[in-house]
């Protein structure tokens, strides 16, 4: 179980936001945060993972306080064992594909890095630098990297944004894929109302740092449809 | 080719190499600072850091001669604790050098660090690496043309260093005696040829240097 009772204050292109989200995400849910360019859902995924540091409020997951202004605590990016998929990637160029995957892991273990390349489909790709690979593979390496460190809680920045249609549908099967391999709670950023309704168990609306929906994927769509969610 | 001219050439090789040794292990943790760090006066360290740019070397060498004499606190300090007496000695312009070429480390190690997109540090920090672990295998092997470019703009500009040393160390053979003061020696003394020589020796190795640099930084986008 996820909880979430944060407040930050943001800067966006329109000037200063408050990003305010009070939220519970419960085990083996894909959580799909849907909104708007500025609406805080980069933010909110960086909070979790312990980049970014809220103003006020608490997070905890599965019982562990990762952060608490109250108590003053806020445990650093390291310890929090998240799994985070950035929009670019940042996939290391120094390293080929099979040592990107290597570096996620906490205690070397080959068997692991085999299965997450036979999984994702990499075991070609191996001794390949980053820079040479394709959108689509380099978001396949950046998934298994996540995974190798055996993350509790999978964030996803819009994964398939930089990526064409065709490709998008077929990553979003891996996206399961992974979700599934973890068992455990995944966070996606996405705009499409299609891979939403694929991918997400459930979805929480933002609207200039403001829930405005939290719910199942089909009202939540409805919402926006409609475009009652502004 | 004499014996001066070689022991010249050596001593001046010596001062580089050992200022940009000493100056890679001072600046890869300080450019590391500078690059990521946020602290109370940070833009002062940054100015003092810049200072040799702008300052004239003669100014720096009298405020070392100064330091190192043992009139003063710091020469005392060293005279009385190590027997040790900097001025006019090769220990004497090592640490000026060092003091005077500390830009030309520093900025390009800086701007190799800034230019890393911050997404690779996070997502080290999120795999649950260390800052150092990070730095080692994350950084450093992203950033080899700026380090490359750090060591050898600090070689070059070491090679071609005449005010500070000549404020420092003087004029001794085989101690302080670097190829550029040897020019200005050779010069004031009629000995065109000789001077001439000294001069050739620095234009080529100042002129690889350079070469080798810029066809680094031609490859650079390799990564990014």
């Amino acid at each position: 179980m996820l909880k979430i009772n944060i407040e930050r204050e943001m800067l966006t292109a329109v000037g200063k936001t408050l990003l305010k989200v009070n939220a519970e995400v419960a085990e083996k849910e894909l959580l799909c945060l849907f909104g708007h360019s500025g609406s805080g859902k980069t933010t909110l995924m960086r909070i979790l993972a312990g980049l970014n540091k809220p103003d006020r409020g608490y997070v905890e997951f599965n019982g562990q306080v990762w952060f608490d202004s109250a108590k003053k605590i806020n445990l650093p990016a390291q310890e929090r064992n998240v799994g985070y998929m950035f929009q670019d990637y940042a996939l290391f160029p120094n390293m080929t594909v099979r040592k990107n995957i290597e570096f996620g892991q906490k205690i070397k273990n080959a068997e692991e890095v085999e299965k997450l390349l036979t999984l994702f489909e990499l075991e070609t790709l191996q001794k390949q630098h980053p820079q040479k690979l394709s959108g689509g593979q380099k978001q396949r390496v950046a998934l298994a990297r996540a995974l190798a460190a055996k993350p509790q809680l999978l964030l996803l920045d819009e994964p398939l944004s930089a990526l064409d249609f065709e490709m998008r549908i077929n990553l979003q099967d891996e996206i399961i894929k992974a979700h599934e391999m973890l068992n455990s709670v995944t966070l996606l950023v996405s705009h499409d109302i299609k891979e939403v309704e694929k991918l997400a168990s459930s979805v929480i609306l933002l609207r200039n740092g403001k829930v405005t929906g939290h719910g199942n994927p089909k009202e939540m769509m409805k919402l926006v449809n409609a475009q009652l969610y502004y | 080719m004499n014996e001066d001219f070689i022991s010249t050439l050596l001593l001046t090789g010596k001062l580089a190499g050992w200022t940009t040794l000493i100056l890679f292990i001072i600046g890869l943790p300080l450019a590391y600072l500078l690059a990521y760090k946020r602290f109370f006066l940070k833009p002062v360290l940054e100015a003092l850091i810049s200072m040799p740019l702008v300052l004239p070397p003669t100014v720096l060498g009298f405020y070392m001669l100064v330091a190192y004499s043992p009139e003063h606190f710091f020469g005392r300090f060293l005279e009385d604790t190590f027997d040790w007496r900097l001025a006019f000695s090769f220990e004497g312009i090592l640490i000026a050098s060092v003091v005077f070429s500390l830009p030309f480390m520093i900025q390009p190690l800086q701007n190799g660090l800034t230019a890393i997109p911050k997404s690779f540090r996070e997502a080290a920090y999120t795999l649950g690496k260390s800052e150092f672990t990070t730095f080692i295998k994350v950084l450093i092997p992203n950033m080899i043309p700026s380090i490359i470019t750090a060591l050898a703009m600090t070689f070059a500009h070491c090679i071609g260093e005449f005010g500070v040393v000549i404020m420092v160390g003087g004029n001794m053979p085989g101690e302080t005696r670097v190829a550029s003061i040897a020019i200005y020696d050779e010069v004031q003394m009629l000995n065109y040829d000789v001077a001439n020589q000294y001069s050739f020796v620095l234009f080529i190795v100042s002129m690889v240097i350079l070469t080798v640099i810029y066809s680094i930084n031609g490859k650079k986008k390799i990564f990014f």
